[in-house]
């Protein structure tokens, strides 16, 4: 592969540096695993945490200890504030060269349920509802093997007609090395093809675990993390926010959890891009990979709470709550997570791996969640602006 | 001039005090926590209640199986989605063959107990279901765990029998503990509203207070989240805990656990009713054992929470997990279907650093489980 080159453009808006963790204000009380001590006296002195204390987070069972750290770090980024989108997914393609061991959605050309909409059928769905108040389309599909550049591009014009007034957040990373590899631009210049179509956000799939090890099992086929990291450096330099994943809840070890995030973090300290961080947990049913287990809710938990702490830079933690479930997912804006996702409409690629949620909730049921969880609804864009009623 | 009153203290700060000092709160200082206790300290305060009464870090459950022996039922209550009027043609009563089949089943799984309840049935009174019971115990050595005391005074009245009187011969039968189904909320108001057909508060508690001084072992519930107000559940659980209170000072039977979970909207007649929400079920776990000094257990309700939530469950104050159900209908009427063998309550349990162990319907341990 051709490395990516980092030719960001010079007149670019880019991002400013997030704030990082003040000192935080703690309840020792809160905290009965030993091992959370150190990491305390580190959150309470406004240090950085290092991978030693990833560990002891990523390791411990201590929930009420975990959850107040996070907590306060929670406190000191957003306050009371939790954040939501009214959005519809879009799944442009299910046929995948990847064929990724850990994904249930992916089928090859052919195959029965294999499909691809045309940009014509893709724009149908986004203008369905016409009175729902969608602020962001979220695209995300496949490396489809014989799809040319020009299709992503046209996909997003016509998107951007028929909701003008919706964000295009679109294309993982992977999807770009894809489109790069297929066109024989670099990645730079796929983005900048991209931008000019209307691409304005990109999700953040695609990163599950970065180490080698777990790529190997899970995902060989697929972009590596460093060419991952360095794409989303790409786009933030030309003033594209991206999010930031981590599929847990497989193969990977509390080890490789804890590199993710801290790759993650350095990223972060060179572009400022990431505007947030959505642990995803991993769903076994009808995937190569298998497994008897979901996650459990101290796993979920854990996660967030280490990502909050460990993630400095970041904004935002997202929990997910087409993977977690509602009920988790509210529990979680205590536990670290100050963002709930949106509306989503139709969920595919979870679904297809046997989650047994809603495939949408309503902006109602989602303002329920946050006020009766003792939080601020905050309806947002794709940026973060609120576009709450004054 | 007289001197100016001295500032009160804030009520959730005085609330927040009483319960870190572990004293019996008062009912305002219960609802100033439910409305206004941080979440994770309400869970720092049940773990740390919880610990008082159970200090091993042990996780119950036990391996049971709810029978219905009907779905024909009176009542008619608003928030249920499993009954049928009388007349109706999905109404069933089961056939013995059927009930012993669901029992051998049971026992074959290392099954202990069978929860047997039904509906307010217009033919089936004490004598009827006693038939049944006495089947059960001369064919199997299973301990039954049966009837709410909305059927035992159901069933009285149709037989024409005091409380008093049902009860004996219940036992006499082979009834071994009640469960504490039918509470709903023990508020004549909410129940006036969501459960008029049911039996009142008062004759709920007079079926336990009896059963407490005749050795019964039962539990009780709270079904929250449907019409009532914060303080009728605070009400609840006053009413809860002084009759506890009397039945300890008997010494004879009493409540082993209390199991409060939320009302399921889907299917029901209140099916409008926004669910009560995670949050809201954690919050109001943590409440029930601060309040409820003289209950030693806490179940989580998996069966309306889910896995995940039942696992966070304990660490806001529950120390078990209920029972295997391998067979559950009453929920699962209402569209919720969590379904967790053994092996998931088990793993969930140790996941969380805590000992799973099996127990019988008194929380023993059951021998050769760990």
């Amino acid at each position: 592969m051709p490395p990516v080159a980092p030719q960001a453009k010079p007149d670019c808006p880019g991002f400013a540096r997030p704030a990082a963790l003040p000192p935080l204000k703690l309840d020792p009380r809160l905290i009965s695993d030993p091992a959370l001590g150190p990491v305390a006296a580190k959150l309470a002195a406004g240090q950085r945490l290092e991978l030693a204390d990833g560990l002891a987070l990523m390791n411990s069972r201590d929930l009420l200890g975990l959850g107040s750290l996070a907590h306060a770090a929670r406190l000191a980024k957003n306050g009371r504030r939790a954040f939501y989108v009214v959005n519809r997914h879009i799944n442009y393609s299910n046929v995948c060269s990847n064929q990724c061991a850990f994904c249930a959605f992916w089928r090859q050309e052919g195959d029965a349920g294999a499909y691809l909409l045309s940009p014509a059928q893709a724009a149908e769905l986004a203008a369905q509802e016409p009175g729902l108040p969608i602020s962001e389309l979220h695209i995300v599909g496949s490396c489809h093997p014989q799809v040319p550049l020009s299709y992503y591009l046209e996909l997003l014009s016509a998107l951007s007609q028929a909701r003008p007034q919706a964000a295009l957040k679109a294309f993982t990373p992977v999807e770009i090395d894809h489109l790069a590899h297929k066109s024989g631009l670099s990645p730079a210049q796929v983005l900048d093809l991209l931008q000019a179509a209307g691409l304005g956000a990109m999700p953040g799939g695609g990163a599950e675990v970065f180490s080698p090890r777990v790529r190997a099992r899970l995902c060989p086929e697929k972009t590596s993390g460093s060419r991952w990291l360095a794409i989303s450096g790409l786009a933030h330099a030309r003033g594209i926010p991206t999010n930031a994943t981590m599929l847990y809840g497989h193969i990977e070890t509390p080890a490789e959890r804890v590199e993710h995030l801290l790759a993650l973090r350095e990223q972060q300290d060179k572009s400022h891009g990431f505007s947030a961080f959505i642990p995803l947990a991993y769903h076994p049913h009808n995937t190569k990979l298998g497994g008897a287990s979901h996650t459990s809710g101290l796993d979920d938990l854990r996660v967030i709470a280490s990502a909050r702490l460990l993630l400095d830079n970041f904004d935002h933690i997202k929990a997910y709550w087409v993977m977690l479930g509602p009920k988790l997912a509210q529990v979680a804006l205590n536990f670290g997570a100050d963002d709930l996702d949106g509306t989503i409409v139709e969920e595919r690629i979870t679904h297809e791996a046997g989650a047994t949620t809603a495939k949408g909730l309503t902006e109602e049921a989602l303002r329920s969640m946050i006020s009766t969880a003792g939080f601020r609804p905050v309806r947002r864009d794709s940026f973060y602006n609120s576009l709450e009623q004054q | 001039m007289t001197p100016p009153a001295p500032a009160p203290r804030d009520p959730l700060s005085e609330a927040l005090a009483a319960a870190e000092e572990g004293q019996r709160l008062s009912p305002t200082q219960a609802l100033a926590l439910l409305g206004s206790a941080e979440l994770l300290d309400l869970g720092r305060l049940a773990h740390g209640a919880r610990l008082r009464h159970n200090p091993e870090p042990v996780v119950t459950y036990a391996v049971d199986r709810n029978i219905n022996f009907t779905n024909v039922c009176t009542a008619g209550c608003r928030f249920c989605a499993f009954f049928r009027p009388p007349g109706h043609e999905e109404g069933y009563v089961l056939e013995r063959a059927e009930l012993a089949r669901k029992i051998q089943e049971t026992l074959d799984l290392g099954g202990t107990q069978i929860l047997i309840q039904g509906g307010l049935h217009p033919e089936i009174g004490v004598e009827a279901i006693c038939d049944t019971f006495r089947f059960i115990k001369e064919n199997f050595p299973i301990h039954i765990h049966g009837l709410s005391p909305p059927e035992v005074v159901h069933m009285a009245r149709l037989d024409g029998l005091s409380l008093a009187e049902a009860l004996d011969r219940l036992m006499a039968a082979g009834l071994g503990s009640i469960p504490g189904g039918g509470a709903e909320i023990l508020s004549e108001r909410v129940r006036g509203l969501v459960a008029p057909g049911k039996c009142t508060a008062d004759e709920w508690l007079q079926v336990m207070r009896l059963a407490h001084g005749k050795g019964l072992m039962t539990t009780a519930t709270m079904m929250f989240g449907s019409v009532e107000t914060p303080a009728e559940r605070i009400e609840h659980l006053t009413r809860l805990r002084g009759l506890q209170d009397e039945s300890l000072a008997k010494g004879r039977g009493r409540f082993t656990a209390f199991i409060p979970w939320s009302f399921q909207p889907d299917h029901t007649a209140l099916a409008h009713t926004p669910p009560a929400t995670a949050v809201d079920y954690l919050r109001m776990l943590a409440v029930s054992r601060l309040f409820l000094d003289n209950f030693a257990h806490l179940q989580a309700s998996w069966v309306t929470q889910g896995a995940k939530i039942a696992q966070v469950a304990l660490t806001f104050g529950a120390d078990d997990l209920g029972s295997t159900m391998i067979e559950e209908n009453v929920v699962a009427a209402a569209g919720v279907s969590f379904r967790l063998p053994r092996e998931e309550l088990v793993r969930l349990a140790e996941d969380m650093g805590f000992v799973a162990q099996q127990r019988d319907t008194f929380y023993r341990p059951v021998a050769g489980q760990a």
